[in-house]
């Protein structure tokens, strides 16, 4: 039987894969753990989806750990993450009572296993706080942090500050969303699987019926935006975007794509406004897909002509890469994450607004050839750049890092 | 250690090239050593390329190396802020800033070599300090502590020039970024110089950034891991090394840069079959 990595090295090379194992040897006898406040749905969930069975292939001993939370637990977690992108949000004492003791409960059942972790990394602000409930650890612990905090709203940074500034490490995806913290701070950008459902080649035949089935002409250009209903994604400049198309590309039809991640408490109202913004137009299609339509998505992402990631603010954007790797170009929002794989005029374009999406998706849809060129360009683009084992390799890095050096040159025989 | 009584050092010609002439009569090259102004930091540089002869007729390990960045959570939105950073800042992040941008994905051929003129173009708009921070050539500085003194007097010659100070929007801070290196060993060697010619063709483009880039920070003289080896076999691969020391680089992608070595490797090697 074929392992992952094998399958990876028929993508990436197998140079790539033994700077894998090299980097691995002195990790062989550590165990690793990664927490995080969901299992499915979000772009964290499905990065640990594939680097925890990675690290196992690898030889490394890895778990992964979900916190558990009741709804005012996630409310307020959802605030936090609106804040650190930058919203002004009043957190009552209360629901910052819920998010500790949460933490506090959440420690206990998880103490035995924690506490004598090597390595642990606790993903995003939601189970923060559980290393100050964990004073006898004896590991190293990193505070992951996905979320654009480029300019986080300062009330909120600061209460936060308290639980992540005793980590032993921190990673950022981009050096713009650093903070001030008495530790290193790692940037490394986020990747995507090439063999998952969502990326792995589909038959032409599956994808028609795939599309067939929701009810897409596929005799008509397509515009499409995959993301969670979330203001920061800003589905409805996504709406006015396709109407200022639409007037020159009357054929044109909009596909809004979105799941539901068990953390997000707001996407209900999101959706609701998206709706009404879409007024009955009978070719703007919104769907509301469940964690595991990873096939349709694959799908939509390889027939639709334009891609959109309009977001305001973004921590790095998994759907801007997975598009990429089909050969996509995308018209994104300058913005966060976005700005480091939109590479203007190159594998994208950057824009501001919906007239510039507008704009771009117009120049696209008239010149067929730039579009191939710039999908082509996009696709080496993850390739060198985006993809799981590269994000393994920096996790190894890491971990060699913490566990045997601590300045700027690590040799290992 | 050199001594006067059984090597005597003689000036061959140009700036960056000298030849030392060895007790036994041998003539050996030392190239792109920096920009040493006196006879005697001439001595000393060529001392410390006698270590780099320790090396001699021992097999060439193949290494690979990872890289990680890391932020610094120091950031600049004006030329006097990115100057007193500058000032302090550690020596690593300088070094990020010159060749970080080899690791990094690129589409163009980069107008300004280094990330502080390529910042000070397009975030501040001022081309001609952009012009003179791109023409500093890290390779000629013997130390990092050195190449950081250059940029912050350029960067005062311009701040003593102008009444208020160019600066940017929040989106568009200078942010310095270190970074830290871990090594390993392929296990792979080779023992013939003509061996170079397969080794380099199939090396990650990692590997050819620790042996063509990394090592100038590691080999005295600042040069290349191939070079280093070379110069161990008497003054047989003086050619080659000249060869080697004309590749720039600063402007090709590090895949770019194996085909160029390869293939510059490869018509060597073939040359001298002929």
């Amino acid at each position: 039987m074929t392992t992952m990595l094998e399958q990876y090295s028929d993508i990436v090379g197998c140079e790539v894969i033994d700077q894998l194992h090299q980097l691995v040897k002195p990790l062989k006898n550590i165990s690793v753990a990664h927490v995080n406040s969901t299992r499915q749905g979000g772009g964290v969930a499905e990065i640990l989806h594939k680097l925890v069975p990675l690290k196992r292939e690898l030889g490394i001993d890895t778990e992964w750990y979900i916190i558990k939370g009741n709804p005012d637990f996630f409310k307020c977690t959802k605030s936090f993450h609106n804040a650190l992108q930058g919203n002004m949000v009043e957190i009552p004492r209360s629901m910052l009572e819920t998010y500790e003791k949460t933490n506090a409960e959440n420690s206990e059942k998880l103490k035995s296993v924690l506490e004598e972790t090597d390595i642990v990394f606790i993903h995003d602000p939601q189970p923060a706080p559980l290393l100050h409930f964990l004073p006898k650890r004896k590991g190293k612990w990193i505070w992951r942090c996905h979320i654009d905090a480029n300019r986080p709203f300062r009330p909120v940074w600061k209460y936060l500050r308290n639980f992540t500034k005793d980590y032993d490490a921190s990673i950022f995806s981009l050096a713009d969303f650093a903070q001030e913290l008495p530790h290193r701070q790692y940037l490394i950008p986020p990747s995507i699987d090439p063999l998952s459902e969502k990326n792995i080649d589909l038959e032409p035949r599956e994808v028609e019926a795939i599309i067939s089935e929701i009810g897409i002409d596929t005799g008509r250009p397509i515009m499409l935006q995959v993301s969670r209903y979330d203001t920061f994604k800003d589905p409805v400049g996504v709406i006015n975007a396709y109407r200022l198309t639409k007037k020159f590309v009357p054929t044109l039809q909009l596909i809004l794509a979105g799941g539901d991640a068990s953390d997000d408490p707001e996407s209900k109202t999101v959706l609701d406004e998206v709706h009404m913004a879409a007024n009955n137009d009978i070719d703007i299609h919104i769907l509301l897909l469940p964690a595991n339509a990873h096939r349709v998505i694959n799908a939509l992402q390889r027939t639709a002509d334009i891609i959109l990631q309009k977001s305001i603010r973004e921590g790095f954007g998994l759907t801007v890469t997975e598009a990429m790797w089909k050969g996509k170009p995308v018209i994104g929002g300058d913005t966060g994450g976005i700005r480091i794989q939109v590479v203007n005029h190159h594998t994208g374009f950057l824009v501001k607004s919906p007239e510039g999406a507008a704009l771009r998706a117009r120049y696209l849809l008239f010149h067929r050839d730039k579009l191939r060129e710039m999908g082509e360009k996009a696709r080496s683009f993850v390739k060198d750049n985006f993809l799981i084992t590269r994000h393994l390799r920096e996790y190894l890095t890491l971990m060699v890092s913490m566990l045997y050096g601590s300045g700027d040159r690590i040799e290992l025989e | 250690m050199l001594h006067d009584d059984d090597t005597r050092l003689l000036f061959a010609c140009k700036a960056i090239t000298i030849t030392l002439k060895t007790a036994d009569g041998c003539f050996i090259y030392f190239t792109s050593i920096g920009t040493a102004r006196t006879e005697t930091e001439y001595i000393q540089r060529a001392e410390g390329e006698m270590k780099n002869l320790t090396t001699a007729h021992q097999p060439f390990e193949i290494r690979d190396c990872a890289l990680a960045a890391l932020a610094t959570g120091k950031r600049a939105q004006n030329l006097k802020e990115l100057r007193n950073i500058l000032q302090t800042v550690e020596t690593g992040s300088i070094y990020y800033h010159f060749w970080g941008g080899l690791l990094r994905p690129r589409f163009d051929d980069p107008e300004y070599n280094n990330d502080f003129s390529s910042w000070v173009r397009h975030s501040l708009h001022d081309k001609e300090l952009a012009e003179r921070l791109g023409m500093v050539s890290p390779i000629e500085y013997p130390d990092l502590d050195k190449l950081r003194h250059e940029i912050v007097e350029i960067i005062d010659e311009k701040l003593d020039m102008v009444d208020f100070y160019p600066w940017c929007g929040p989106d568009h801070q200078f942010h310095f970024i270190t970074s830290y290196i871990v090594v390993f060993n392929t296990h792979k060697v080779i023992r013939k110089p003509e061996e170079l010619v397969d080794a380099v063709s199939t090396m990650t483009p990692s590997s050819v950034y620790y042996h063509f880039i990394d090592s100038r920070r590691r080999t005295f003289g600042n040069i290349d891991d191939f070079r280093a080896w070379l110069f161990g076999f008497n003054n047989e691969y003086i050619d080659l090394c000249d060869l080697l020391s004309t590749v720039d680089p600063f402007f090709s992608t590090l895949t770019e840069l194996r085909q160029q070595l390869a293939k510059l490797l490869k018509d060597y090697f073939e040359e001298c079959d002929r």
